[in-house]
């Protein structure tokens, strides 16, 4: 029978068949941070049983970090308790941890795929729901509860409700500045947040196959902003290419031979999803959202839509008075106070050396303050290495430590309220960058477009040559 | 995990659509390394301003209106997967949602802490919204084993649930006692698994 690329891999997890429609499932790697993983430890604790194999958990303090002096003790009393319990709990049980201080540190996310950790085929868990970034590979990966890190703990499996299938498809071409974080936005604009309840989505067509390795993360990434529970690429010469020579990837005869495995990872011809839909890329413009949820999405040249013309009236009319925004309004000329670069969605190499390629002799508007948070320390080297760091700060843009920081607001980087915070992360609810702080999501070329002139504008408008990554 | 029991209470209205969950807990109140105590933070910033004083319109602060059922509206518990959120919720008082349609981890979540996601029609949960708006004391019963929810002037509606949730929220079970004892299958199976 012809099988869809999720359903092959997820096949080759199941230990087995429960009553009611649930399914054991095996997971091969299983990411554990700081926040929501001590419950789950004394919940191990408190039945007196070992975790089954510590050898599949890798853990990293991403979420409460500072960005800044990262050396120094953590200040914040109750973030470094969490942090603290974390190096504990890694100690007592024998789980490799890379904390803060060490070369490896980073947004979970982040370094998985970076380390070589994260590969086709694969099932991976972790108590975030942004977890779906990893299926970029072909693997299916997808956020837990603290629950379910406790049973992933005690026996390296879930017991889970097998999700629907679904397909997006974009075939065509991009045009120039129109970037991943561009086509998800899109995607969500048109699905809305609940669009992909229940399902799994493959992402397939000519323009998400000719993305790099790192705009397919940014893809997956936020499939779970439209209620997915996660999201696929089928792995190809692209994937391989990435994979290959990074610290945990198999090596040599071992490469060879899981390339051949991971090649017969894809969806066959006559597979058939529960759910597709078709997009062109030809449609696609850089995109911002206005509103408090990620599925309130506009082309930047767009204008703010009216409540008399959408299904919940109630729901926008609170969400504009949030963002102080007028139904009908334009978003360009729209002032800025905060640039925010980072998070898990695009914070790394190549979302940095977009905004240095644009940014090179020029500089911030004064008014604005312009943050970049990479994904992880080695990220942070690499800029370094490429003089990134140097442009940055000559751009007027401070380049921080790695961590989540102000895509949650759980460190001190937080926005203050009633200002406009435009930004590459994934999330623009009410308060998730500070209480009162209004989110607007966009691209790292916006972004850092935006920050230049000081308020919303198409980056088109403005030199794009050497854009090329 | 508390046993579920047949509830029979009046309702909390909260008629939002998309209610995430940095709102039912926002991130920077999730810095604690135990369940307990979230309930008095559960919706923050809709319940008190930035002073720390209630804010008067808003549900949870309104004497007119107490029970352990909280009726929201459509997708509710979307975004983070945050478990801190059906904590939040269970740690205030309620024992179950109402809602026409629920985000995919919330619901797990709630499932895996004795709370209980229960999803009715849109016509359903829009009949609830109103009687309770007329009558706050009105109460809703909740029969798990029938898998029927009604209102006290005796409409009714079924609701869904997976067999497997259901039997272990009456027995007060959980996945990990139920996972632990398929220990050997587990084993078996890494005999066999090949990982790339
Ligand atoms: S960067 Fe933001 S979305 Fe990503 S894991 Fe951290 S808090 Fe979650």
């Amino acid at each position: 029978m012809p099988k869809t690329l999720f359903d092959k891999v997820w096949d080759q997890h199941v230990v087995a068949q429960v009553e009611g429609g649930l399914e054991i499932l095996y997971i091969d790697r299983h990411f554990i941070h700081e926040v929501t993983s001590p419950q789950a430890f004394s919940g191990i604790r408190n039945r007196g049983i070992d975790i089954h194999r510590t050898d599949k958990i890798v853990a990293t303090a991403d979420h409460n970090v500072p960005t800044k002096n990262q050396h120094l003790p953590i200040k914040d009393a109750l973030s470094k308790l969490q942090v603290d319990a974390l190096q504990q709990n890694c100690e007592d049980f024998g789980i490799e941890l890379y904390g803060l201080g060490h070369p490896y540190q980073g947004i979970v996310h982040v370094i998985g795929p970076e380390l070589g950790i994260t590969k086709p085929g694969m099932t991976i868990v972790c108590g975030d729901s942004h977890t779906s970034t990893h299926g970029a590979f072909g693997a299916i990966a997808f956020g837990i509860g603290t629950s379910q890190v406790e049973q992933v703990m005690a026996t390296q499996c879930l017991l889970v409700e097998r999700p629907k299938t679904m397909r997006i498809t974009i075939d065509g071409e991009l045009g120039d500045g129109i970037y991943a974080k561009d086509i998800i936005l899109y995607i969500i604009s048109k699905l809305g947040t609940g669009g992909g309840t229940g399902h799994f989505v493959e992402y397939a067509g000519t323009a998400i196959w000719g993305l790099s390795m790192e705009a397919r993360m940014t893809i997956c990434n936020m499939s779970i902003e439209m209620g997915a529970r996660g999201g696929m690429i089928a792995p190809d010469e692209t994937t391989f290419k990435y994979v290959k020579g990074r610290e945990f990837a198999p090596q040599g005869k071992n490469l060879e031979t899981a390339i051949t495995q991971w090649k017969t990872l894809y969806s066959d011809n006559e597979a058939v999803f529960d759910t597709e839909y078709n997009f062109r890329a030809e449609d696609i413009e850089p995109m911002i959202t206005y509103g408090t949820n990620p599925g309130a999405g506009i082309k930047i040249t767009g204008t703010v839509p009216n409540p008399e013309d959408v299904e919940n009236p109630e729901g926008l009319k609170k969400s504009l008075e949030y963002m102080g925004l007028e139904a009908g309004q334009m978003l360009k000329g729209k002032q800025i106070d905060h640039v925010f670069i980072g998070s898990c969605t695009n914070s790394r190499i190549e979302d940095l050396r977009i905004v240095a390629n644009y940014v090179k002799g020029k500089k911030k508007a004064d008014h604005v303050n312009a943050m970049i948070v990479p994904g992880s320390r080695q990220v942070q080297e690499q800029a370094q290495k490429e003089g990134i760091d140097k442009i940055l700060a000559e751009a007027g843009f401070e380049l921080r430590q790695s961590g989540c920081s102000a895509c949650l607001g759980m460190n001190e980087d937080k926005i203050p309220k009633s200002e406009y915070c435009v930004s590459t992360s994934n999330r623009n609810f009410e308060g998730r960058q500070g209480p009162g702080a209004r989110t607007m999501l966009v691209s790292p070329l916006t972004a850092a477009a935006i920050a230049i002139e000081g308020k919303v504008v198409d980056p088109r408008e403005f030199e794009l040559d050497k854009m090329a990554v | 995990m508390e046993k579920f029991r047949v509830l029979k209470t009046p309702a909390v209205p909260l008629p939002e659509e998309d209610v995430d969950t940095d709102q039912i807990i926002p991130a920077r109140f999730l810095k604690s390394t135990s369940r307990e105590g979230f309930g008095e933070n559960l919706f923050r910033d809709w319940r008190y301003d930035s002073e720390g004083n209630p804010i008067k319109d808003f549900v949870l602060n309104n004497d007119k209106y107490a029970g352990k059922v909280l009726v929201a509206g459509r997708n509710f518990g979307c975004g983070s997967s945050r478990e801190h959120a059906a904590w939040a919720l269970y740690d205030y008082g309620f024992r179950a949602v109402v809602s026409s349609f629920f985000a995919d981890i919330f619901k797990g979540n709630a499932l895996n802490n004795g709370l209980l996601p229960l999803q009715v029609s849109d016509e359903f949960l829009k009949k609830m919204l109103a009687d309770i708006k007329e009558k706050p004391s009105t109460l809703v019963k909740i029969d798990l084993k029938d898998q029927r929810i009604s209102l006290e002037d005796g409409s009714s509606e079924e609701f869904k649930i997976n067999s497997f949730k259901k039997m272990c929220l009456l027995k007060g079970y959980d996945d990990i006692d139920f996972l632990l004892s398929q220990k050997d299958k587990i084993k078996e199976f890494e005999q066999q698994h090949v990982e790339f």
